[in-house]
């Protein structure tokens, strides 16, 4: 079985593969194909979901958990046919709503390659398996965020929202090492059992990637960026993935959590504190993908407030059932701006009239959305606030209920309102003025699950859910707490519909708010910062060190300038000096040999002749000279003799 | 023999180029092409027969193809070479990177004959520094790069060539002269007066005296560190890569600057392990300021060249905040540590694939342009979608995206590092933000917004102009229009070049164990030489 778990990932990773690689050449058959391998999917992952497979292929090594594996356990069951059902039902909104002349290829490449990595990342059961699906999944919304990157400021936003869940994601990594560190191993389910430091290490990563891909406080603002993609992107995107993923990670590493204490709190905390101030930032939106973004990151916070007190049953069902009613609700709005070139909830106005089947189900999931009973939110919302302990908390989280059931009636005043006829179209698309019927079915598949997960407020199905999760035993909401929220919503609802109706203007002076700008949030996200120390420190290096290493050379230059002067004028001089005193000795003794030398040969010549001339002298040829000279020669030999002796 | 035959093939190749100067042109980048082909084929083939072993194996024992010949035999340096799990991911990566900058210089106009000669020539110098297993074998070859390269740029450079390629010659020969006296340190330090690698790490000197070992450390250390490069040192490879041609930028980022670091996981952590534990710590610092410095740095870059040459800082900080946890003994255990070791040896094979196919693609940008200047390039994914393709994958396999070996790469350097030193380590992971934050902004910069290219008329055009390469043929030119050239998209031959590299970064991010499987007794035997 573990090749069909195999194929869960492979099948849309690798169509996606392709359709990227053939480009615009595949744009005819991307839709199709995409939709044929959803639907394949589907079947692959009930498959899959029943069996319970594992798998595991050799990745990194020297250490336990190097691998890339998968396993299915209830959780990743549960989660895995969410995935699968929601990408399949998106999938055939797009082929429905992009319009025909699109690089569909590109854009159903990315979407496969996105559904793979999510399907990767709920069924992961190590680290290296589990960040590389998590991170691949964060490009693949880069690219899908701005798949229009023609129109300005498509790409930033896509660039922003990868930025900020990366800076999430970074908080993986640490996990992963605080993890070798804690256990000697990456396996996902050691960390359970790892304590002291770097649990908390770990635990802290974990929250932090957690935190920074579900759009949490304080990351929240790139949902709002986020809203640039096309709306197929951001039914899938901010429904069963995605923003889900963090939501699901905490649910996964909720024994992690409870174990460092602490973590399980700040989870609880920021998760209620999101869906309370997300949900107020919601209140004040004018565009309906800007407050469907914002609702988003506060029902998600429910999720986080679930995992962090425990009730893993309760943030599993809220996770599930909210897919089915965002997924709903982004369709909604993204068949309108098709239809009626607008977002804005001013143009929208009588919008659920003009198309009453399909208005039905945007009415069907903004109720649920609200929290009215019998409809899924109420109930799995019931679950979660069940396994809340403390009162602040629980105060928190029942005012963020009430705050849901606000911005969805909202939604409901502007779109059930009677048209007024002068409502401002096209304001930013032409609009077609008609919603395909293919739309309409997903929409009202989409509605009928939000519906109908209400079944999960009865005990004996709520049992079932723990019961494929593996919770038994957690906590269920009394018939009094359903009664009490499901009240609570409809009086919220009931006064916000009303309050809207009569006195509009009210709604302007929201929008005026700090809120509607969603509360200074995107400022945290603004790359200034960033950018001045990047400058201060390009212009460090070039004037600074740079300098510093250049003024090394030049000083050496010039020392080895001042060598060289010293060179010319010392050695060289006096290598010069000796050269001339060559030169004068050489003179000097030219005049030493013609003068002395050659003076002296001649000297001698001239001596050797007068002595010549003289010694002609005696020879007379007078025998009595001669022998004269004899005897004198005699004598003096005599003398000689006597003297030597 | 084998080994030496790989090594000095491109070497004869260059010397028929220059003894034959009749050859034509295209010929002789053709013979360029089938050097380095058969080269990595060899390699390749080397690769298939090499007994990675089981356990720790490699630097003192585990060499294949190993020759050892006396050299100077009166200081026991030899023409020793070899290959271990160490230096064959290097050897083949400079085999594929330098076929890849053969095919990318196919029609290469200025002197091809030397050019080619001289790559061929640089290539022999690489794979001898990574084969040596003699320090003055090592140190010979790795000054020969230094030649080459200098040649390379001062020759083929464009914008200020000479004093770039002048500045990065003389930076770094005074830094290999620095190894040199850390080199004479490790044989006067040894018991037995040797310069073989193989016999020092078997027998590590200086152990017992911290002061010299330290000091020799030192020197070895500046040596590599200036070739890494790694802060402060690096302010050298902007100005060289910038001022350099694509291909020579992409040797000297992929292979060149592999020299230093892979001089660290050979020379100064085997040979020197007290030291190396004794000072890991700086090492491990370093090796942060390098990657936040080269990351900010490279945010704040208007040129694409001078951005992508600070990124090698960064993913070179990657690599000694790897091997400098490496020495963290007392802190970590060994398992951690040879994750981190192996992390930091597989971003070395990574980084030269990346970087390399994002050298050349610049180049792409310059042959069209004559400019790197951000601001003088918009919205080229209409005009150039293969470019803007092979750009986009490019930046995102550096900037760690999983599925490309970057992420092989920093996952086991963080992993492995946190248990060592967990501070540096939580700050470095910042890095791979701010590559992700600075690469995208790159992509929005010059493939979206306004469409802009350069016009044709521009001052620095003038010197060799790309005129063979504008299809708009031979009418009258009279009059230059100073209107916007169109922005051709790859040709074959780049394709040909870059595609390759990109398709190798992704296989080595989805199937690491290929590498893995030759790496890992290497980086195991090096923890524990390490953890002597």
């Amino acid at each position: 079985m573990s090749a069909v778990l195999g194929a869960l990932v492979l099948l849309p990773a690798l169509s996606g593969a392709a359709l990227l690689v053939a480009g615009r050449g595949a744009d005819r058959v991307a839709g199709p194909l995409a939709v044929a391998v959803t639907a394949v999917g589907g079947v692959v992952a009930a498959l899959v979901a029943g069996t319970r497979p594992r798998l595991s292929v050799p990745f990194l090594g020297v250490v336990e958990g190097g691998d890339l594996r998968l396993v299915v356990d209830g959780l990743s069951a549960v989660l895995i046919v969410l995935v699968a059902g929601i990408a399949l039902l998106v999938t055939l909104f797009a082929v429905a709503d992009l319009p025909g002349n699109t690089a569909r290829a590109r854009f159903f490449g990315y979407l496969l390659l996105f559904v793979a990595a999510m399907l990767a990342t709920v069924t992961a059961a190590t680290l290296p398996t589990l960040l590389l699906a998590w991170e691949v999944m964060g490009a693949t919304s880069y690219a899908l965020i701005g798949y229009h990157w023609e129109e300005p400021g498509k790409l930033v936003a896509g660039t922003r929202a990868f930025v900020t869940t990366r800076a999430g994601d970074l908080g993986l990594y640490v996990a992963a090492g605080a993890a070798l560190a804690a256990t000697g191993s990456l396996v996902l389910a050691d960390l359970d059992s790892a304590d002291g430091g770097w649990a908390d290490l770990a635990a802290a990563g974990v929250l932090v990637a957690a935190l920074g891909k579900s759009a949490q406080l304080p990351f929240s603002a790139w949902l709002s960026a986020a809203m640039q993609g096309p709306s197929p992107v951001s039914a899938l995107l901010h429904s069963a993935t995605m923003v889900a993923a963090g939501g699901y990670l905490l649910i996964r590493m909720q024994p992690l959590l409870a174990a460092t204490g602490w973590a399980a709190t700040a989870a609880a905390w920021a998760g209620a504190l999101t869906a309370l101030v997300l949900g107020a930032v919601a209140v004040a939106q004018t565009d309906l993908k800007q407050l469907l973004a914002a609702s988003t990151a506060a029902q998600i916070g429910f999720v986080f407030l679930a995992a962090g007190v425990g009730a893993t049953a309760g943030g599993t069902a809220h996770l599930v059932a909210h897919a089915a009613v965002k997924a709903g609700l982004f369709v909604v709005a993204g068949a309108w701006l098709t239809a009626l070139g607008t977002k804005q909830l001013a143009g929208l106005r009588g919008a659920a009239r003009r198309y009453p089947g399909f208005g039905a189900a945007a009415t069907v999931a903004a109720l649920a959305l609200a929290g009215v009973p019998p409809l899924s939110l109420w109930a799995t919302k019931d679950e979660v606030l069940a396994g809340v302990d403390g009162t602040a908390l629980h105060i928190v989280g029942l005012a963020a209920a009430v705050v849901s059931a606000i911005y969805a009636g909202r939604i409901l005043a502007v779109v059930l309102a009677r048209p007024a006829g002068d409502e401002a179209f096209d304001e930013e698309e032409p609009g077609t003025r008609r919603i395909p019927a293919l739309t309409t079915v997903v929409a009202g598949v989409l509605a009928v699950f939000a519906a109908g997960l209400g079944v999960l407020a009865l005990p004996a199905v709520a049992e079932q859910l723990k019961a494929v999760l593996d919770v038994e035993g957690e906590p269920s909401p009394g018939l009094g707490e359903l009664l009490l929220s499901g009240a609570l919503a409809l009086v919220a609802l009931g006064l916000t519909v009303a309050v809207l109706r009569a006195r509009p203007a009210l709604t302007q002076r929201l929008d005026r708010s700090p809120l509607a700008s969603w509360a200074g949030l995107r400022r945290l996200l603004s790359p200034r910062p960033a950018m001045a120390v990047a400058r201060t420190l390009a212009v460090i290096d070039d004037m600074l060190i740079d300098r510093t290493v250049m003024g090394v050379a030049v000083g050496a230059g010039r020392i080895a300038g001042m060598a060289a002067r010293a060179d010319e004028n010392v050695l060289d001089g006096a290598v010069s000096g000796v050269a001339a005193a060559t030169r004068r000795t050489a003179a000097g003794s030219a005049r030493i040999d013609t003068g002395v030398v050659d003076g002296l040969v001649r000297a001698m010549a001239r001596a050797f002749r007068r002595a010549g001339s003289a010694a002609r002298c005696p020879q007379t040829g007078l025998l009595h000279q001669y022998y004269a000279q004899a005897v004198v020669g005699l004598g003096f030999l005599l003398v000689l003799l006597l003297v030597v002796r | 023999m084998l080994l030496t035959v790989v090594i000095f093939l491109p070497l004869l190749a260059a010397a028929v180029l220059l003894a034959v100067p009749r050859i034509p042109s295209r010929a002789a980048i053709a013979v360029w092409v089938a050097a380095s082909a058969v080269d990595l084929a060899l390699v390749g083939w080397m690769w298939w027969r090499f007994e990675p072993g089981e356990g720790a194996s490699g630097v003192i024992d585990g060499l294949a193809y190993e020759v050892d010949l006396q050299w100077i035999p009166t200081v026991d340096a030899g023409y020793h070479v070899g290959v271990d799990g160490l230096s064959l991911p290097l050897l083949a990566l400079t085999g594929v990177l330098f076929l890849a900058c053969a095919i990318y210089s196919l029609r290469e106009p200025d002197r091809p004959h030397t050019y080619a000669a001289l790559f061929l020539f640089l290539q022999t110098a690489c794979l001898g520094t990574f084969a040596s297993l003699d320090l003055i074998l090592f140190f010979v070859f790795f000054d020969l790069s230094i030649v080459g390269m200098y040649f390379v740029i001062a020759g083929w450079g464009h914008g200020n060539a000479r004093r770039s390629a002048l500045k990065f010659f003389l930076y770094t020969f005074i830094g290999s002269l620095a190894l040199l006296v850390g080199f004479i340190g490790l044989f006067l330090g040894s018991d037995e007066r040797t310069f073989d690698m193989v016999a020092l790490a078997a027998d590590p000197p200086l152990a017992d005296s911290p002061v010299a070992g330290g000091l020799v450390l030192l020197a070895i250390g500046l040596g590599l560190a200036v070739k890494t490069p790694l802060f402060p040192f690096h302010t050298w490879l902007p100005d060289a890569h910038t001022d350099a041609p694509a291909a020579g930028s992409a040797v000297l980022a992929g292979i060149l600057l592999k020299l230093g670091t892979y001089g660290f996981v050979r020379i100064a952590m085997p040979i020197l392990p007290d030291a190396w534990q004794r000072w890991a710590m700086v090492a491990v610092v370093v090796g942060v300021i390098s990657v936040l410095w080269g990351a900010l740095v490279a945010l704040a870059q208007t040129d694409v060249k001078r951005m992508i040459a600070y990124t090698s800082v960064n993913h070179m900080g990657y690599v000694l905040l790897g091997l400098g946890a490496a020495g963290l003994v007392a802190s970590a255990d060994e398992g951690a540590r040879t994750v981190a070791t192996v992390g930091a040896m597989y971003q070395m094979v990574s980084h030269g694939l990346l970087t390399g196919a994002l050298f050349l693609l610049s180049g792409v940008l310059w042959s069209r342009g004559h400019t790197y200047a951000f601001d003088r390039w918009g919205r080229l994914a209409r005009p150039a979608p293969a470019f803007a393709a092979c750009f986009s994958v490019a930046a995102f396999g550096s900037l760690g995206l999983p599925g490309f070996s970057g992420f092989i790469a920093e996952f086991q350097v963080f992993t492995g590092a946190l248990q060592a030193a967990p501070v540096a380590t939580v700050v470095a992971v910042v890095g791979i933000l701010v590559t992700g934050g600075l690469f995208l902004l790159a992509l929005q910069r010059l493939f979206t917004g306004d469409p802009v290219v350069p016009s044709e008329a521009d001052p620095d055009e003038t010197r060799e102009g790309p005129a063979a390469a504008r299809a708009d043929g031979g009418t009258a030119t009279a009059i230059q229009p100073r209107t916007a050239t169109r922005m051709r998209d790859l040709r074959g031959y780049e394709v040909a070049s870059v595609v390759p590299l990109l398709v190798l970064a992704l296989v080595l991010g989805l199937f690491p164990r290929a590498l893995l499987d030759v790496l890992e007794p290497a980086a195991l035997a090096v923890v524990e030489l390490v953890g002597r």
